[in-house]
């Protein structure tokens, strides 16, 4: 390609972004892990990362993973479905359709979690209409599956989206040619389907599991100050306990599992070329 | 010719209020290579779709070796299509591609692993089991999609368009490639293409469709020579179609000037529709032609020269392999075995037809 | 019968996620500042939040810092993409590899790294810090859209119009901008998006005493909610609304025109 004469001019337009990126992104993760690896005396340690194994602190991590990993779930049961419907319909209305159900992800993250304090409250407006047709209370709010409900509320557009768009790159002849070669429904599903659909399920697993494993907003709003997940603690090292190092600490901890989430889902990708 | 495999039979389908097919009844034989032959639009793609099971017909029946199967999934149909841009699952290497249909039929691995060496062979594609589709040139993956279909020894191969995406000379490669394996097969074939000369090469018997109508079925030689209207013969090859009167039996008058012709009964001085293949044109010293005219455009086409001439009010297209230069004057000779004469089209529906031309 | 369990399936989901924002919409008109009774309709929230400097204020700055790391970011990621064309692949996957860190990685890690950076080069947290945050994770997401654009770019028709004697800046952008420009704009608007949805970045990066909207909303949160949140809510969701309704509508008038 012969878009640039001066083979300089490349590297000369390139290069106020690989110093943003240098500053920005690579020297900034470079401190976390400084801070992660010192103690407050500047002396190398794994002080901070093996604090991950204290019980509340291992807990919190736990709680995290697990809580992440429902919501995942449950995103997921209700997205791929939704994903199929969509992605069956005639092209001309579903556009606005598929705006639709990712329309709430453009309002803002915490009022969309505002709503379910609202909802949830112990007098908020689902137990008001409950009292109203006689119907016992329930107490939600401030427990794990408020929590779960809320990430799955607010990360449910992430995983329709990518869902959809995978399935809705299949090109009809190929569900054709499985029925053709005599497959039944389920048969074309398990087979063609499922596996075609991989990648979009894969992204849709990241961008809603990697959220739900870090946040720290959700967890305060709707579990309260009882439940603590990883990123609360995280939180609270950096703006009440001020203790950094720890903070950084238990970041590595977390970014590692980040990184195993990531080669997991890319095992399972190209698994699901292999396996079809 | 064999018996009668497959029969359309009043076969009615349109889209939103738009009329794709409109009552087609059609026969295909045991055995024949059959080409669904027209423009894009003509209903010949939606007729396949028909077939293979992937379309339901608003009305009529589709029989299969006598028995009625125009509600049964594609999936109990005792054929299997190539589709247009080949459709290979991107997922699955090649040998699982072409073992997909025999696994659904839990025919035991030994078999498939045989099926699987034999259509490679078949398709010239030996050891090509582990490559993966997008690996794989457009003609290799064409020939897979091929092999893919016939390892479930289907009756009949329903294939869509499937040279559209290839070069030239690829395409006549696949020409071959496809009747050789019609022969070795001993299935039948059914064809769809837009493309005349594929049509013409390939087929025992070509269907020429036109807005959801058959216009003429028949061999390739009697679609070429005798074509029944004017949209077939514009459509198949090059042809001047001349709107002419027949004075009476086996004497039409073209611009002008008389012809000696072979067809009877149509009437006399009645408007009629004649084609005549620019092969079929002699040029000749003026005076001794039937029309008189001028050469006004020449081109060098390899085997032959192609003339325009002037004459009579109307540029005919000439074939020739002697040269006349621009500005000659040259007199126009058909021999009367050469002039097809046409009934002009009076009903509605092939008024549209001819507009379309 | 598939129809319609299809049907109901899919306005089960779409009550699911409208229902939380309709009662929103519903208590902002409410009178009471109980959640649990309808006091009477009331339009005092509205004009409470209206008068309110710090929503003023908060909105003001997320609204300049998110237009102003909008530009910011396409320009530098623009610029970059075109660059990667004559960039060595070893070079050019590098400086993807970097680019996804900031997508993949947990936005809490990303916040607290950068925060770390200002307070190293001291910084003082506030607008510039935002500002410089947001710019950083919204350049991904600008070359995200524009690299498929210059993958797929043709580059002979830049030829072709040095060829008929175009210098090259004038060939650029004639030939090559306007190709890029669908992929630039949705670029654009995500990074606003993103920029306009950003909590935890902003929230680790803004230093104290300065707020926009979503660290507002998260201190009044923990304060106990005040109606006029739902009276916010209910402005941002139809502006939201209305603004998507006229993205979608612009390229079909487009086409019509035509």
């Amino acid at each position: 390609m012969k878009l640039f004469k001066n083979n300089k001019t490349a590297p000369l337009l390139a290069s106020p972004y690989i110093a943003w990126a240098l500053i920005f992104i690579l020297v900034p993760l470079a401190m976390v892990i400084y801070y992660g690896v010192t103690n407050a005396s500047g002396s190398f340690t794994f002080d901070n990362i093996a604090m991950i194994t204290e019980p509340g602190y291992l807990k919190a991590l736990g709680r995290s993973v697990l809580l992440a990993f429902i919501s995942t779930l449950v995103c997921f049961i209700l997205a791929y479905p939704l994903g199929m419907i969509l992605s069956s319909m005639k092209l001309a209305r579903n556009t606005y359709l598929v705006t639709l159900f990712i329309l709430p992800m453009w309002m803002n993250f915490l009022l969309r979690t505002l709503t379910w304090m609202t909802l949830l409250e112990g007098k908020g407006v689902i137990n008001t209409v409950l009292e109203f047709m006689h119907l016992p209370p329930i107490h939600i709010i401030n427990t794990s599956g408020a929590i779960v409900l809320g990430m799955v509320y607010n990360f449910l557009p992430f995983m329709i989206l990518p869902i959809y768009n995978s399935l809705s790159r299949i090109d009809d002849n190929i569900i054709n040619a499985a029925r053709d070669l005599g497959a039944d429904s389920l048969q074309t599903f398990l087979r063609i389907t499922l596996p075609l659909s991989v990648p979009g399920i894969i992204s849709g697993i990241t961008m809603v599991f990697i959220p739900a494993l870090t946040t720290f907003a959700i967890s305060t709003m709707l579990g309260g100050s009882k439940i603590l997940l990883i990123g609360n603690i995280i939180e609270q090292q950096f703006t009440q306990v001020y203790d950094w190092h720890l903070g950084s600490g238990l970041s590595i901890v977390l970014m590692i599992f980040i990184l195993i989430n990531m080669i997991i889902e890319r095992l399972a990708d190209t698994e699901g070329g292999v396996l079809g | 010719m064999g018996k009668d495999l497959i029969t359309l039979e009043h076969i009615s389908k349109s889209y939103d209020g738009h009329v794709v097919l409109d009552d087609l009844n059609l026969s295909i034989y045991e055995n024949s290579f059959v080409t669904l032959l027209g423009p894009s639009g003509c209903g010949k793609t939606t007729t396949l779709r028909i077939i293979g099971g992937f379309e339901k017909p608003d009305q009529g029946k589709v029989i299969f070796d006598g028995k009625d199967i125009t509600d049964m999934a594609p999936n109990k149909r005792q054929l299997n299509t190539v589709f247009q841009k080949y459709a290979l699952f991107t997922h699955m290497n090649i040998a699982e591609n072409i073992a997909f249909g025999l696994k659904i039929k839990n025919k035991p691995d030994s078999y498939i692993k045989d099926k699987i060496k034999y259509a490679l062979k078949l398709v010239n594609l030996d050891g090509y089991e582990k490559r993966m589709p997008d690996s794989l040139s457009g003609g290799q993956q064409q020939r897979i999609a091929i092999a893919r279909a016939i390892v479930n020894e289907p009756k009949v191969l329903l294939l869509d368009e499937p040279l559209g995406a290839l070069d030239l000379k690829l395409r006549q490669d696949m020409q071959y490639e496809l009747k050789r394996l019609k022969e070795e097969l001993g299935i039948t074939f059914i064809y769809v293409t837009h493309d005349q000369e594929e049509a013409l090469t390939m087929s025992d018997h070509i269907v020429v469709m036109n807005q959801g109508y058959i216009q003429q079925e028949g061999s390739p030689e009697k679609i070429y020579n005798e074509p029944e209207n004017a949209f077939v013969a514009d459509f198949i090859g090059d042809s001047n179609i001349i709107r002419s009167t027949m004075i009476r039996d086996e004497l039409v008058e073209i611009l002008g000037a008389r012809f000696a012709c072979v067809d009877k009964g149509f009437g006399e001085n009645k408007p009629v529709d004649v084609v005549i293949r620019p092969e079929d044109i002699v040029l000749v010293p003026p005076e001794e032609g039937t029309l008189e005219g001028v050469v006004t455009g020449l081109t060098f086409k390899g085997v032959h020269y192609e003339m325009d001439v002037e004459a009579g009010g109307f540029e005919w297209l000439v074939h020739s392999t002697r040269l006349s230069e621009v500005g000659t004057r040259v007199g126009i000779k058909v021999d009367p075995f050469d002039i097809q004469i046409m009934n002009v089209p009076l009903s509605e529906d092939e008024e549209a037809i001819s507009e379309t031309v | 019968m598939k129809k319609i369990i299809e049907r109901l399936y899919l306005i089960l989901i779409l009550i699911f996620m409208y229902a939380p924002i309709v009662t929103l919409i519903v208590l902002s008109f409410n009178s009471s500042k109980s959640r649990a009774r309808w006091g009477g309709f009331t339009l005092k929230w509205y004009t409470r939040l209206f008068s309110d400097t710090a929503v003023a204020s908060a909105l003001f700055n997320t609204l300049s810092i998110a237009i102003l790391a909008t530009i910011f970011s396409t320009i530098i990621g623009t610029i970059t993409c075109i660059a990667m064309v004559g960039l060595s692949p070893k070079l050019r996957s590098l400086i993807m590899g970097v680019t996804n860190i900031p997508m993949i990685n947990a936005d809490i890690v990303t916040g607290i790294s950068l925060m770390l950076l200002f307070r190293f080069l001291h910084i003082g947290s506030g607008f510039a810090t935002i500002l410089l945050a947001h710019i950083t994770f919204n350049i991904p997401f600008v070359m995200l859209s524009v690299m498929p654009r210059i993958k797929s770019m043709n580059f002979y028709v830049y030829e072709a119009a040095l060829d008929l004697g175009a210098t090259p800046v004038v060939a650029f952008v004639k030939t090559i901008l306007p190709d890029l420009v669908p992929g630039i704009v949705s670029g654009a608007l995500m990074a606003f998006t993103m920029s306009l949805d950003d909590f935890i970045i902003t929230y680790f990066t803004k230093g104290s005493g300065f707020e926009t909207l979503s660290t507002l909303i998260y201190n009044e949160v923990k304060r106990g909610i005040q109606p006029e949140i739902y009276a916010l809510s209910a402005i941002i969701f139809i502006v939201v609304l209305a603004l998507l309704l006229i993205i979608y509508r612009a390229p079909n008038t487009k086409t019509k025109e035509k």
